[in-house]
């Protein structure tokens, strides 16, 4: 039976532009069909924006690699319509257990928050999310809406005009020219639009090696996060074990610094490593291996001009935390709205610059958290390792060392404190997480979740509190949306903290722009000018 | 305002605390030494908590150690 990661899901066919003379000119054109890219065409599509997709390959990732989703991640999914299909599949895991040398130290539970649709994490392999985001792709194709996928078709070349980008294309028919508008780049961390374009990627590699390897086992190891330190079957080193839907398991382990790769990566040499740690009578069946060495680097600005970044083109970061995927799509979550106005002649270009501040700010920061869990797990000293382990042993006995323990800081979404999109917070007493710059909440309602109806657009969300039936402003449609927490218990708790009542200005990616405690209309319009850069 | 760092006298008896921080590392690898010095700073800085001294502590602890 074939893996879903062996089946060529958008093959190469031949197509009209491919001999279009002058060259054909499109609104978007995306390179890369990964999940960020997929995710970036079906947001375009959804809003009526015609989208072409290229991709060098015709099929899904292969093999695994990023498995751990983010209740944000979900959210975003869900609407582009793929979040349902991701929840159901992947293996919901709240537990976590950390082990130092031969024992268990402690263990943890995420204890997510009640009154959310989406759990806190999911693990699910990516080639079903591309699977899922394809499939997605063809039901809006069925519905009419103007997206195209097409495989083997490698850009090699990409230029910038001015008010247009053109971009040569090899396909095994030969080569072709397009133009766009606009290009978003979601070639992933090789890029070869960057490194065409002469622009830096900037940051630390970690001088180690990791072996991943997702193997498919009858084994009854409970849904939970493994993190072993120092185990006694990789000594010196750590090692990961982590659930999969299908019965698939995710190993990682840390192999250090000087090895010979392509040797590590022979199942005569990947298999008794595997049974060291799983034990002699666990049988087992390799899906995947690969070996890995980690990096944090982004570049030093997204957008060049008519070329924007997003993705692992624009920043990587080590995988732990699950920062990837995760905040790629926050990525095209932040930008596809500003893009989408910015094509309407609704806003101004420059808006396209606060996509970089924003997810600018929001790389750093996972940077950051990314390659602080790369030194804890892989201590770059002597004196790093004493302390590391010290606070490993202090773990088993004391719960105080336990925060400091860190085998990843698992992906949360940025707030964009300090953006120029953001007005001021006008509600005394609003509670920290729902200010300004911050990702809505989602909150369970009488039918339904809150964030399933923020719909695609800027919302105007009141609480107890009266507002008009939605507005216009500077060519811009708001909705509103009327709740009261008579019966609402978690809205009133995240979105009213002492204050009685509020209302919000949401923006499409569902941050808030503005809150104030009445509705007040110069102030909302003032503050909806702002969200879109005119102001 | 949050606490300064304490630099003057504040142990009652000074011989006996200093005694009690040696004792402790006797008959001790240097391994264990240095497991045992870092497990008892994370012990400390839990304890002070304030980050601010903290910061203030390890300026003074670092002066002199580097010409920069
Ligand atoms: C071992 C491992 C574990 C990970 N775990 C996690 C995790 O748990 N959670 C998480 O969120 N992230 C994780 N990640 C990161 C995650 O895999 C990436 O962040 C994610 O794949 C990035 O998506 P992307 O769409 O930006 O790029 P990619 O998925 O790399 O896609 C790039 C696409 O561009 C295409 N392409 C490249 N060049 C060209 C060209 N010249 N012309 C046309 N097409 C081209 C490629 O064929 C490819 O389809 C992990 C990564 C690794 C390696």
């Amino acid at each position: 039976m074939n893996k879903i990661f062996e089946v060529p899901l958008y093959p190469y066919a031949r197509h009209a532009d491919q001999d279009a003379h002058p060259p054909a000119r499109h609104k978007v054109v995306v390179v890369g069909a990964g999940p960020v890219g997929l995710a970036a065409a079906i947001d375009l599509a959804q809003s009526g924006v015609p989208v072409v997709v290229l991709d060098d390959n015709d099929k899904v990732s292969f093999g695994s690699r990023a498995i751990c989703f983010a209740k944000r991640t979900l959210e975003i999914a869900d609407r582009l319509g793929v979040g349902h299909a991701m929840a159901n599949k992947g293996e919901e895991w709240n537990v976590g257990k950390v082990f130092f040398g031969d024992r268990k130290v402690y263990d943890f539970n995420l204890l997510p928050e009640d009154g959310h649709q989406f759990p806190a994490f999911v693990n699910l392999q990516q080639y079903y999310i591309e699977e899922y985001l394809v499939d997605r792709v063809r039901a809006l194709q069925a519905e009419g809406a103007p997206i195209e996928m097409r495989g083997k078709n490698r850009v090699t070349n990409v230029s910038d005009h001015g008010d247009y980008a053109a971009l040569t294309v090899e396909t095994p028919d030969g080569a072709y020219t397009l133009e766009t508008e606009w290009l978003i780049a979601c070639d992933g961390a090789g890029s070869p639009i960057r490194a065409q374009m002469g622009l830096d990627f900037v940051g630390r590699v970690f001088e180690d090696n990791f072996l991943i390897a997702d193997v498919v086992m009858d084994a009854d190891f409970p849904t939970e996060r493994w993190f072993w330190f120092d185990p006694p079957f990789n000594k010196g080193q750590s090692a990961l074990l982590h659930k999969q839907p299908d019965g698939v398991w995710r190993i990682d382990l840390q192999l250090g610094w000087d090895i010979d790769k392509e040797a590590e990566k022979k199942p005569e040499n990947v298999i008794p490593r595997l049974k060291a740690m799983l034990g002699d009578d666990v049988q087992f069946e390799l899906e995947w291996v690969s070996i890995y060495t980690f990096q944090c680097r982004r570049m030093e600005k997204f957008r060049h001009g008519r070329v924007i970044f997003a993705g692992d083109s624009a920043h990587q970061v080590s995988p732990f935390g699950a920062r990837g995927a995760n905040s790629g799509l926050q990525d095209t979550d932040n930008l596809i709205w500003k893009l989408k106005l910015v094509l309407d002649g609704d806003a101004d270009q420059s808006l396209l610059d606060t996509y970089d501040t924003e997810r600018l700010a929001a790389a750093d920061e996972n940077i950051l958290n990314s390659s602080r869990s790369t030194d804890f797990i892989t201590p770059k000293s002597e004196m790093s390792r004493i302390f590391r382990d010290a606070v490993l042993d202090l773990s088993e006995h004391h719960g105080f060392a336990r925060p400091l323990v860190n085998s990843g800081r698992l992906s949360v979404p940025s707030v964009y404190d300090g953006s120029r999109l953001n007005s001021a917070d006008q509600l005394p007493g609003g509670p920290a997480r729902t200010r300004p710059g911050a990702p809505c909440p989602d909150v369970p309602l009488d039918a339904g979740y809150l964030l399933a109806q923020l719909g695609g657009g800027f919302t105007l969300l009141s609480i107890n509190a009266e507002v008009p039936d939605g507005f216009e402003e500077a060519g811009v449609t708001v909705s509103s949306l009327a709740l009261t927490t008579e019966t609402h218990t978690a809205l009133a708790e995240r979105y009213l903290g002492d204050a009685t009542c509020a209302v919000y200005l949401i923006r499409p990616d569902q941050h808030v722009a503005t809150r104030m405690d009445r509705f007040d209309a110069p102030h909302f319009r003032a503050a909806l000018r702002r969200a879109i850069g005119k102001e | 305002m949050t606490d300064a760092l304490t630099l003057t006298p504040n142990l009652a008896k000074p011989d006996d605390s200093y005694a009690l921080l040696l004792a402790a590392h006797e008959g001790l690898t240097k391994a264990q030494s240095d497991a045992l010095n870092a497990r008892l700073i994370l012990l400390l800085a839990n304890h002070i908590g304030d980050s601010q001294v903290l910061k203030q502590a390890l300026t003074e602890a670092k002066r002199g150690l580097r010409d920069d």
